[in-house]
């Protein structure tokens, strides 16, 4: 966008005040995230650039932090913990609100406005609201401190990323191609298996990992309904937050972020499939 | 529904001519098909319905059930109690409620379920618990001995081993639990109880401090949307004017935080704004300041961390609504004259209202429920109702209080979504 001729200076100097501030915006959402990363490669124990850093010493950086990561058993063991939750709540969670979002997107879906109010209400209802109720009803059930009652928690939490974009993919689906394959003879199992699923399945797997990353950055019901058992990465972080932070946390948050990265692209390839396929039935 | 009525318009002629039998027959084919459809597509939605009910509904009733179920006194004092139905409250009760009180003080202490009934009992009216354990035990050692021959003796016993028990207080304490359900721990969480006449009144000065929490998490969250606004709508119009190639790379530097974890964006900035940490370091090298300010593990820190944590939620909704506002409009207004200011304000900025609201509603619904930067970065002054809930569930095991804060939270958050819902509507709701 370039300056219009037509503008006072006033208006000039208003309009690179606004793209200033807009930057120092930019710059205060991004710095928090991307400082993390030189800081873990820190050779002392500190959590600010040391002399030697800033001079780009090569001794001032080491792996000692990220050493220390893989070789304690602790942070091994949360890592396994978490990849076998997220997976487990996530496969859960997908199978479930893909099952759900297709009856809610026929057009005579009785109560719909109520019943999506509902499904979408984890992910409005504060985590402590429902941490609390969890540890008490979980362990009614015999379910705390169980492998089954965290991942339980985690795919009710990460239905409603499920549920929304496989809705929102579906609403762009021409209802016609199972119309053809119910007319050919298909019956409603194997149409959406090889009608239906093809197609949607850009929007199936975006749910997938958005409740994949909601699991594997759950910290609050861990807290109340984990035993010692099933200390996740969240939970390991938080208790090395609280008591005393070492730089090893920021070799992990490293990792964490290079891992939202992944995602971040993921989730845009996928967007820009379906993208794409709407644009060849359009 | 559109076949449907032709159908039933092309039966209605059919009636005069044809069979009356087939014609209906049809109609209910055709509605039984209908209502099979709606059927198939409920039953799709089922599972997750049963799932969601019974992993995540059913816990929360069963919290909400927890603010009100008290049956603790009932259940281990049931004499007393229903000795103290008729007590009117005016001077100290009969002799013979004495009697049953002690009779059922002394079994407590023997079966160990003392503590848990004055812990409750103590807060209602402080002091009760020390009551409570020194006039078992005293009552429990006059039974080992000579024994207590009368109602009055007992009464006088009771008065001897404390003087308090000639007073009213701690009988109506245990009369203010009389029934299983009481709305008690939701008068606690608002500062107030039932008092010595059974009536609703404020508590005593120095033990208020869940109105002022409750002020504080309503402010924090009013500032930091206020804030989220200010950072968030201008980025948010450039975001929406610059052309796609570089607006897109700019989206990722506001994707990014929003999809990195809680706890990384939550420890950054205890690294950056603690005192040995990167921006003390700055602001002393460029000589803005002389000594390290504190500026986490307090209020500043929290407001700071959870308006970072919470902008890209305030500048997603409001993107999408700029991003469908015609450049026109605004070119269209300064051609005719108005200046730049006056055209925002009459022209731009109404048509942004439904991205404001969106945004606002959002954020301040996320920002009122928040526990985890609070927790980590909140230090003394930086504590918000989530914490207190989660303090009276981990560390001061008082439940129902916990349960009740949970509620009065629960009540403001689902009226804030009805809200969001009327005015919005969750099929608006997007992730990413």
């Amino acid at each position: 966008m370039s300056l219009p001729v037509y503008l006072t200076p006033i208006e000039r100097l208003g309009f690179y005040g606004y793209r200033l501030f807009c930057y120092a915006v930019l710059f205060f959402l991004i710095m928090p995230v991307l400082i993390i990363i030189p800081l873990s490669f820190n050779a002392e124990p500190y959590f600010s650039f040391t002399e030697g850093m800033l001079r780009l010493d090569s001794s001032a950086f080491s792996l000692r932090w990220y050493e220390d990561m893989v070789t304690n058993p602790q942070w091994i063991n949360a890592l396994k913990n978490s990849v076998i939750i997220a997976t487990a709540s996530t496969l859960l969670a997908t199978t479930l609100g893909t099952m759900a979002a297709l009856g809610l997107s026929r057009h005579n879906m009785p109560l719909r406005n109520a019943v999506m109010a509902l499904l979408i209400s984890p992910m409005i209802v504060p985590v402590i609201i429902a941490a609390a109720g969890m540890y008490f009803f979980y362990t009614d059930l015999g379910l705390a401190q169980t492998f089954t009652g965290v991942i339980l928690a985690h795919a009710v939490l990460g239905i409603p990323f499920v549920v929304i974009t496989v809705t929102a993919t579906l609403a762009g689906f021409d209802h016609s191609l199972t119309r053809a394959a119910a007319n050919l003879g298909a019956g409603p199992v194997y149409t959406f298996f090889h009608i239906t699923m093809p197609l949607i399945r850009p929007g199936v797997i975006s749910g997938g990992l958005f409740s994949f990353g909601t699991s594997f950055d759950e910290v609050v019901v861990v807290l109340f309904v984990s035993g010692v058992e099933q200390r996740t990465v969240p939970r390991q972080m938080w208790s090395g937050i609280r008591e005393q932070i070492s730089p090893t946390i920021l070799a992990v948050a490293t990792l964490l972020i290079v891992m939202s990265v992944l995602l971040l692209i993921t989730l845009e390839l996928l967007r820009r499939r379906n993208a794409r396929m709407r644009g060849m039935r359009e | 529904m559109k076949y449907e009525a032709i159908s039933a318009g092309a039966l209605d002629e059919s009636q005069t001519i044809g069979t009356p039998s087939t014609n209906n027959s049809l109609k209910m084919q055709l509605r039984r098909a209908e209502r099979w459809n709606r059927t198939r597509a409920f039953l799709l939605v089922v599972p997750l319905l049963l799932f969601v009910g019974v992993t995540f509904i059913m816990p929360i009733m069963d919290m909400l059930h927890r603010s009100i179920h008290d049956p603790l006194i009932v259940d281990h004092l049931p004499k007393t109690v229903a000795a103290l139905e008729s007590w009117d409250r005016q001077q100290i009760p009969e002799d013979t409620t004495y009697a049953v009180l002690a009779q059922e003080l002394v079994s407590l202490h023997k079966q160990r379920d003392l503590a848990k009934v004055a812990g409750r009992l103590n807060t209602e009216f402080s002091g009760m618990r020390s009551l409570l354990s020194k006039s078992a035990r005293g009552l429990a050692r006059l039974n080992a001995g000579a024994g207590l021959e009368s109602a009055a003796d007992t009464r006088e016993a009771m008065i001897r081993i404390d003087a308090r028990w000639s007073d009213i207080q701690p009988w109506a304490a245990i009369k203010n639990l009389n029934s299983r359900y009481t709305l008690s721990y939701y008068l606690a969480a608002l500062d107030m109880h039932y008092d010595v006449s059974g009536d609703i009144s404020a508590q005593p000065e120095r033990r208020q401090i869940y109105k002022a929490l409750l002020i504080k998490t309503f402010a924090m969250s009013a500032l930091i949307t206020v804030l989220c606004l200010l950072l968030g709508y201008p980025l948010a119009h450039l975001l929406a004017t610059l052309p796609e190639s570089r607006s897109n790379l700019l989206m990722i530097m506001v994707l990014l935080p929003f999809w990195t974890s809680l706890l990384v964006r939550t420890t950054s900035w205890i690294v950056l704004l603690q005192t040995e940490g990167v921006i003390n370091d700055v602001l002393i090298s460029i000589g803005l300041i002389s000594e390290r300010i504190r500026m986490v593990h307090n209020l500043f820190g929290t407001v700071i961390a959870m308006t970072h944590i919470l902008l890209p939620f305030m500048v997603l909704p409001l993107y999408s609504v700029m991003k469908n506002i015609s450049p026109s409009y605004m070119r269209a207004a300064r051609s005719l004259g108005a200046k730049p200011a006056y055209a925002f304000i009459h022209i731009y900025l109404p048509q942004t209202l439904p991205g404001i609201g969106a945004g606002a509603i959002l954020t301040f619904i996320l920002s009122i429920g928040f526990y985890i930067t609070p927790a980590l970065v909140g230090g003394r002054s930086g504590q918000m109702i989530s914490n207190f809930i989660a303090y009276h569930m981990q560390t001061s095991l008082n439940w129902g209080l916990a349960a009740a804060l949970g509620g009065i939270l629960l009540g403001m958050v689902l009226l804030l979504y009805f809200v969001y819902n009327r005015l919005i509507g969750i099929n608006s709701l997007k992730v990413g």
